[in-house]
């Protein structure tokens, strides 16, 4: 008898987590714009709210057309299950306030979007939660920093802006020899070009903003968790392991061990800091991860053109791609990213300071904004943007200095990008 | 709850509740490679309505120690040795799957100790297809991948999971990959070997999914003859994870025959 066959990826990202709407027939996923559900009688409602029947109560906590999203990015993964949010930052608080209390430490690459870096680095330490900050290429320093307090381990798959390939099997097993889990954020690589999961990650999370929407349009996020991290095993994780008072004494890993946390981030987390997605997003996201297989292979295709038009461009001074036999990580990128190491990165141009201005303002086609994995293709200079309240000594610590510009390349004709790029490098040197 | 069975730890979980003599009590157990929560939902209701509620974790899965058992008939001497050591004198018993067996041999063979049995997703013989055992005798992830998708209606993966946010695919292989090597094969074996003495003259309900490529429910036929006055309930959309596929019909199900 044959090994039966799983759905491949182009299949999950169109069907998954969707049956045709049983009262309309619907093929497309419908907009569920609810806030909230009517109970078929009194004991019907009491069995929801206690966990004793599937279904959803109040938009907050579960929503039909973000639930949708939920399983397809869950499935796509290869995770049990996903929480949508109203935003990637929602989504690594959510992943951190179901993990630990005050008093808890994360050991996080210092290699972030800055957005994580502020979380980390000051708004949870007003809540008690420390963070050390380290080298994501060095192990050692992965190990060094582990305390009896550490939580959680924590990375991007590629860092921002550096362009760090986070070293998922060596970091896992580390947080692993720990007991504690590896959660990364996989924004700039979508499962499409990695699944962190099948590499030893524990949960994950995306801005959904970026490339799974991939079009501008909707601020999101979602948090994925694996079900492989033996939440008994370990014994320090008691938002998980023992009888919560806020919900009905639950202890969530004796209600399910692969369900656990996102158990827990639902009923407490959704429930109480209500950074829930919208239907509405979750609709306008499920339209980009519905074609997510068909956009990404073009994103990187007209990277790799423009990363190669850049490396020998007179007016550069070096490209950050790791693709590039020169980047520290190629050999790590072959490795973890066969179909391609995303399509964002960085270059510094000669000139310093005053040519980055001249060189963002001279272009036409490149948009410059605080985004990136849009369909059009976007600008940065992160100094002055998404990294700016970072000292000096935090930026050189994530790889980037003054002159550094960050591409994200978008789905336009690539010789019209290249265009472009020359145009501005062009003014940018006179 | 944590219980001690032939000096071996063993959970059994109680939906929070302390066991109380006054209650009838609805044991609960789990098929092949899985574990108490298979019944979440279902589990939970009974233990807030009235029951004690007893979902074990077989020798070798989930909370409870191992070694795992090796026959149907050794699991279901150990599930009233469990029931002693809850000082529980007889219960309902609701069983999936291989548990459907284990329930089978428990009415046949223990009848005083039996209230009545639920069996959802049951096949008499429960014959077991020899690259799914071998692929389990080896510890292979095919085995994994054969007891995910066969273990779930065709249509599971392309469609709508009603808890929402979950997958029911990953949640089976993140479940199967905590077993320790030769679990999945011992319960294979086990299933497969099975015997049914017959004698079961308790009042009996199947659970069927028309969709289960594991037990179909023409595979069931033959039981029902042979258990006199046995209802059955076959739910059109579900394969053989009937819990997670069709969590209320199954809850109804129950809910009326527990009655």
């Amino acid at each position: 008898m044959a090994v039966p066959k799983y759905p491949g990826f182009d299949t999950l990202a169109l069907h998954a987590g969707q049956s045709p709407d049983a009262a309309t027939g619907s093929r497309a996923v419908p907009i569920y714009q609810t806030t909230s559900y009517v109970f078929r009688d009194t004991e019907h409602a009491a069995s929801l709210f206690n966990m004793e029947r599937a279904g959803h109560v109040y938009s907050r906590i579960s929503n039909p057309t973000v639930a949708v999203l939920e399983e397809r990015m869950a499935a796509l993964e290869g995770g049990v299950g996903a929480i949508a949010t109203a935003s990637g930052q929602a989504a690594l608080h959510l992943a951190i306030a179901t993990l630990m209390d005050a008093g808890s430490h994360v050991v996080s690459s210092g290699s972030l979007y800055g957005g994580s870096h502020n979380l980390l680095a000051y708004t949870l330490k007003r809540f008690g939660i420390e963070t050390t900050f380290i080298n994501p290429r060095s192990l050692d320093d992965w190990q060094r920093a582990i305390r009896p307090n550490t939580r959680l381990l924590f990375g991007e798959t590629l860092g921002n802006p550096g362009l760090d390939v986070l070293d998922i099997p060596s970091v896992a097993e580390i947080a692993h020899r720990a007991k504690v889990p590896l959660l990364v954020d996989g924004t700039f690589t979508t499962p499409y070009l990695l699944k962190p999961f099948a590499h030893g990650a524990d949960l994950l999370y995306h801005s959904a903003t970026k490339f799974l929407g991939g079009h501008g349009t909707a601020i999101g996020g979602v948090l994925v968790d694996s079900g492989r991290f033996d939440w008994d095993a370990s014994d320090k994780f008691a938002t998980l392991t023992e009888a919560y008072a806020g919900f009905h004494n639950m202890d969530f890993a004796e209600e399910s061990g692969t369900r656990a946390f996102l158990l827990r981030a639902r009923r407490e987390g959704l429930r109480d800091f209500g950074a829930c997605m919208a239907p509405m997003t979750a609709f306008q996201i499920l339209q980009g991860v519905e074609t997510l297989h068909l956009r990404m292979p073009r994103h990187v295709e007209s990277t790799r053109k423009v990363v190669q038009f850049l490396a020998s461009h007179a007016a550069v001074a070096k490209v950050i791609y790791p693709e590039l036999p020169d980047h520290p990580d190629h050999a790590l990128a072959k490795t973890l990213l066969p179909l391609g190491a995303g399509a964002v990165f960085s270059f510094e141009i000669k000139g310093g300071r005053a040519a980055g201005k001249t060189f963002i303002e001279s272009l036409r086609i490149f948009s410059h904004l605080a985004n990136v994995g849009d369909a059009k293709s976007l600008v940065l200079h992160p100094a002055t943007t998404t990294h700016y309240r970072m000292s000096d000594e935090d930026l050189k610590k994530a790889g980037i200095t003054a002159g550094t510009v960050r591409l994200s390349i978008g789905l336009e004709d690539p010789l019209d990008l290249t265009d472009d790029l020359d145009r501005a490098l062009r003014a940018s040197q006179k | 709850m944590n219980l001690q069975v032939d000096a071996r730890a063993v959970f059994a979980y109680t939906a929070n509740h302390e066991l109380d003599a006054s209650k009838r009590t609805v044991l609960f157990i789990h098929g092949a490679g899985l574990d108490h929560s298979w019944f979440g939902l279902q589990s939970r209701y009974f233990g807030y309505h009235g029951w004690n509620v007893l979902a074990l974790d077989l020798p070798g899965h989930g909370r409870s120690a191992g070694p795992a058992l090796q026959t149907v008939p050794a699991m279901a001497d150990w599930l009233l040795r469990a029931l002693d050591a809850a000082k529980v004198a007889s219960a309902a018993l609701v069983g999936h799957s291989m548990g459907t067996l284990i329930a089978l041999d428990c009415a046949a063979r223990h009848a005083a100790r039996v209230e009545r049995i639920a069996l959802i997703a049951t096949a008499y013989p429960m014959k077991v297809g020899e690259a799914f055992l071998e692929a389990a005798r080896r510890n292979e992830y095919s085995a994994f991948d054969m007891h995910t998708i066969w273990g779930h209606a065709p249509q599971v993966p392309l469609g709508a999971n009603p808890n929402p946010g979950m997958w029911m695919y990953g949640d089976t292989q993140a479940r199967l990959e905590r077993l320790a090597p030769g679990v999945l094969h011992a319960d294979l074996k086990a299933s497969s070997d099975y015997r049914f003495p017959g004698g079961v003259k308790c009042p009996t309900l199947f659970i069927l999914g028309r969709r289960d490529m594991m037990t179909p429910p023409r595979a069931a036929k033959a039981l029902q003859e042979q258990i006199p006055g046995a209802r059955s309930v076959v739910i059109d959309y579900s394969g053989h994870s009937l819990m997670a596929e069709a969590p209320d019909a199954v809850l109804d199900a129950l809910i009326d025959f527990l009655r």
